[in-house]
Order: structure tokens, then sequence, then C-alpha cells
């Protein structure tokens, strides 16, 4: 008797997980279909040129104020935070060095990729969702629009290119709140500030920047872009897409982070 | 008030459905549907709720594929063609969306010119806009040509929607709910619309309503879809002519006896 319980609740489990496995399958295949779309319209003519600048637009130039914002207080508190380790070894000369490294080689790629999972993701998710819920996207398809093109490729080309421009611009603007941030309490030109901060970074450390923001830009286009064409029909499926386009766009970055870390350091 | 009817040459089919079957999951929507369309004619199709009515005319435009039979619009099986014969097939085909389905971020201008300027474009601007303006006219709507979706009634985004497909000038159109939710008097414009259309743009139409004024108003022939299957066809009054308990619901909720 025991035994053929067991054998029931064990055939049930394996039934319940090779119905979940199955679904994981069926929902990379549909991944993939999509990634592989993507690359076959990207180089298809007609291009979309006009509606890529409109999303550049909306992607890049509407979100200066937050990444602005959000730059500086990153260079400026991560400044404040590092100085008292710094002067306690005697080595508060080295900041302008040390915040150039790290925003350079990490902070400025990472948090305009995860400002921008939020902000742009969330807005990509919601858009998309809404279209499908209202049966815009079907609209396209029948008046002789192929809306994988027009909606899609033009998104995910904006981030693409938008979030590189945007990483720079932090950069930047990170470097300038690093610096606010060591007038406040030291006497230092931003001459003598940046010529020390060009010293310390290396080539290979923007063109390593680039490249994480171009794989970032890219991971946020295309996760929202596909969880906003295939969400759920109705109010609900929108905020879910918003929700999920955020939450996993900001999810992958972490993991390719950590793989592009590990792969640079072996390959420098 | 019933329209005039035109004549209609029953060699000269633009749709065929043969045979079509179309299921959800374990849910039969459609059974072995067989339906025919014919040259400059106005079918109406009624049904109760969820019996496939605009599921049958997404597969027609090739937006749903069915699971079995086949589906032949302006000779053409819908089924057996690349995305590509699709999308040039589809510019034949007009589709009027149950909620309009204008794209809320553009202007009523730029919802009536995205598919012209992406289907035709050799066109010049003054030929864009003009035919813009000629098919805004055509359905009594040229002050609205710089407003906003959101800015429209119900019954001006259903006109703007039909003036969108017409822009094409597509040989067949699919109206899907073509008067759900609107008053009485703008239903009457929306079918007088509809008689227009047939009238001046030369088309054959498949109109999907529970509407039975809107139905009496706009048919050359009307066919009835009944648990999966099309069961009825006829004029209004072949329809309506019967005891069959699933039929006489729909006439006396429309025509209080």
């Amino acid at each position: 008797m025991t035994c053929f319980w067991f054998r029931s609740v064990l055939e049930k489990q394996l039934i319940s997980m090779w119905k979940k496995i199955r679904v994981l399958l069926l929902e990379f295949a549909k991944i993939h279909r999509f990634l592989m779309r993507f690359f076959r319209e990207v180089v298809s003519p007609p291009f979309e040129f006009k509606e890529f600048i409109r999303q550049c637009y909306e992607i890049g130039w509407k979100s200066f104020p937050l990444i602005s914002l959000t730059g500086f207080i990153v260079g400026f508190v991560f400044t404040k935070q590092s100085r008292p380790s710094l002067e306690e070894f005697g080595a508060s000369s080295m900041i302008p060095a040390l915040i150039s490294i790290a925003i350079v080689r990490a902070l400025a790629p990472l948090v305009t990729a995860l400002i921008g999972s939020g902000k742009i993701g969330s807005q990509i998710g919601a858009e998309l969702s809404s279209m499908n819920v209202t049966e815009q996207i079907d609209a396209m398809e029948v008046s002789g629009t192929n809306p994988f093109k027009f909606l899609i490729v033009s998104r995910v080309l904006a981030t693409t290119f938008m979030i590189p421009v945007l990483t720079f611009y932090v950069a930047g603007i990170g470097l300038m709140g690093g610096y606010l941030s060591i007038i406040s309490k030291d006497q230092l030109s931003m001459l003598s500030f940046f010529s020390q901060v060009f010293n310390t970074i290396k080539m290979v450390d923007v063109f390593a920047m680039t490249f994480r923001a171009l794989v970032f830009g890219f991971t946020i286009g295309f996760v929202s872009t596909y969880v906003g064409y295939f969400s759920s029909k109705g109010t609900e499926g929108v905020g879910k897409a918003a929700n999920s386009a955020v939450v996993a766009s900001m999810f992958i970055v972490f993991i390719e982070e950590l793989l592009i870390v590990q792969l640079l350091s072996l390959l420098t | 008030m019933e329209k005039n009817k035109p004549v209609i040459d029953p060699q000269d089919v633009v749709i065929h459905v043969d045979n079509v079957s179309k299921s959800f999951g374990d849910l039969h929507i459609l059974r072995d549907v067989d339906l025919k369309l014919y040259n400059r004619e106005n079918l109406v199709v009624l049904g109760r709720s969820g019996t496939g009515k605009s599921v049958l005319i997404k597969m027609i435009s090739g937006l749903l594929m069915p699971d079995a039979g086949s589906i032949r619009v302006l000779g053409q099986e819908v089924t057996a063609l690349s995305e590509k014969e699709l999308q040039k097939l589809r510019l034949r085909i007009g589709f009027s969306f149950q909620n309009s389905a204008l794209y809320d971020s553009m202007t009523v201008r730029e919802n009536l010119e995205f598919p012209l300027v992406r289907n035709k474009r050799n066109l010049s601007r003054a030929e864009i806009d003009r035919e813009v303006e000629d098919v805004l006219e055509g359905v009594g709507l040229s002050q609205a040509i710089n407003q906003m979706p959101s800015e429209l009634s119900g019954g001006q985004r259903k006109r703007i929607g039909i003036a969108r497909t017409l822009i094409l000038r597509p040989d067949i159109m699919l109206y899907d709910e073509p008067t759900a939710g609107l008053d009485p008097i703008t239903c009457l414009e929306i079918n007088n619309l509809i008689n227009d259309v047939q009238a001046r743009y030369n088309t054959s139409s498949i109109i999907i309503t529970h509407d039975l004024a809107c139905a009496k108003q706009v048919s050359d022939r009307m066919v009835m879809l009944l648990d999966g299957r099309f069961e009825r066809q006829g004029t209004f009054h072949e329809i309506f002519d019967t005891d069959d308990a699933r039929v006489k619901p729909f006439y006396d909720y429309n025509f209080i006896r």
C-alpha cells in the first residue's frame, strides 16, 4: 500500500516537473526565434530610420535628467565614502585615480544599465503590451506593415545605440560629482584632477566600458520588447509586462556584468 | 430600413472558407465552417459572444491560422502564403477593429498616412495629403485631421479606423463589431457609412455583429454562427422566420415584440 502511494506521488512529481521543463524549453525556443528574426529583419530593407531616430529621442534624450542626477550622485557619494579609507593610509592623493577606475570600469555602464532597465525597460514593456491589448499591433500587420521591424527592431537598435551614449555621459558627470566632492574638503584644480583621471584610464578601459554598454543596451531593448510583444491580453498583462521587463533586464544585466568581468580579466 | 441590394454574381466568389476548424487548447471554437463572400456583397455574420466570429475574420486576414480547412481570399490560399505574399494580400483587405485600434501616439493624419507611406513609397507629399483629405472627407471627419485619438469620441474613432483601412483602397472590408458600444444615432451613421463604403469603393464586406438593427440595415445576406457552425443563412427575414430557441432570443432582445 505504502509502495503504491509512494509510486503515485513520485509519478505526479515527475509529470509536473516535466511540464515545467517543457514550458521552459518552449520559452527558450521562442526567445531563440525572436532573436533570429531580429537579426534577419535588421539587415533587410526597408529600414525604419525615422522611427529609430524617434526612439533615440524617447529613450536617450528623455532619460538625460534622471541619468544626470544619478550619475552625479554616484560620483559624489562614492568619492565621499572612499575618502576616509584612503586618508587612513595617507593615500588621499589617489582619490582621482580611484574614482576614475571605479567609474569607467564598473559604475558608469552598470548604473546606466540599471537606470535604463527601470526607465526605458518599463516604458517599452508597457507601451508594446498596451499596443498588443488594444490590437494596434494587429492593425499594423493587416495594413501591410511589418510590426516587428517597426516596433522591435527600431527600439532594440535605439537602446543599443543610446545606452553607450548615456554611459559616456554618466562617466563624465560622475567624475564631475567626484571632483565636487573632493573640492568640498580639499583644494584641487580641475586641470590636475582630470589630468590624474586621464593618466589612470587606459584605452582598454574605454573599450571595455563601450562593450559593456553595448551589451547592456541590447539586453534592455531585447528583453523589454520581447516581454511587451508577447504579453498576455488585458490590463493586467500591461502591468505584468512593465514589471517583467524591468526585473528580467536587471537580472540579465547583472549576470552579463559578472561574465564580462571574468572575460576581461582573462583578456587583460 | 433595409438597403437596396446590389446585383451579386454567384460565380464571383472573393472569399471562400472551406471546412475550417479552429480550437484554442481544448476549446473548439469553429467546426468545419463553410462560407462564401461574393463580389460587392455585404455579408453579416451573426452569433453570440465567444462563438468565433472575430476568430473567423482574423483567419481570413491571416492574423490567425486555422487548424484544418482552406481559406481562399481573392483566389489565393491564405494558409499557404509566405509572410511577404500575405503582406501583399493584406493590402487588398481592410480590417476595421472593434476598438478601432488607432495608434494612440499619432495624430489622425499620422494614423491615416501610416499604411500609405509604408506601402506606396513613391507617393509625393502632396499626393499623400490629398489621399488623407479625400478619405477623411469620405467619412465626414475632415476637421479632426490634427487631433489625437484620445480627443475623439467612440463614433469618431470608428470612422477614423474605417478611413485608415480605406486609404489603401481595399477590395474587401472586414468589420469587427462596428457599432459596439455606440449610441443609436452614431450606430445609424456607422451603418450608413458601411453602405457608402460599399457603393463608393465597390468593396465586398464581412460585418461581424450582434446588433440586429445594423445587420438589417447593411446586409445583403446574413449567416448565423451557432455552436461553432453556420446553421442558418439568408436574408434578415429568412434567418428569423423560425422557432429555433437559439435564434429567437436574438430577435426578441433587439426588437421587443
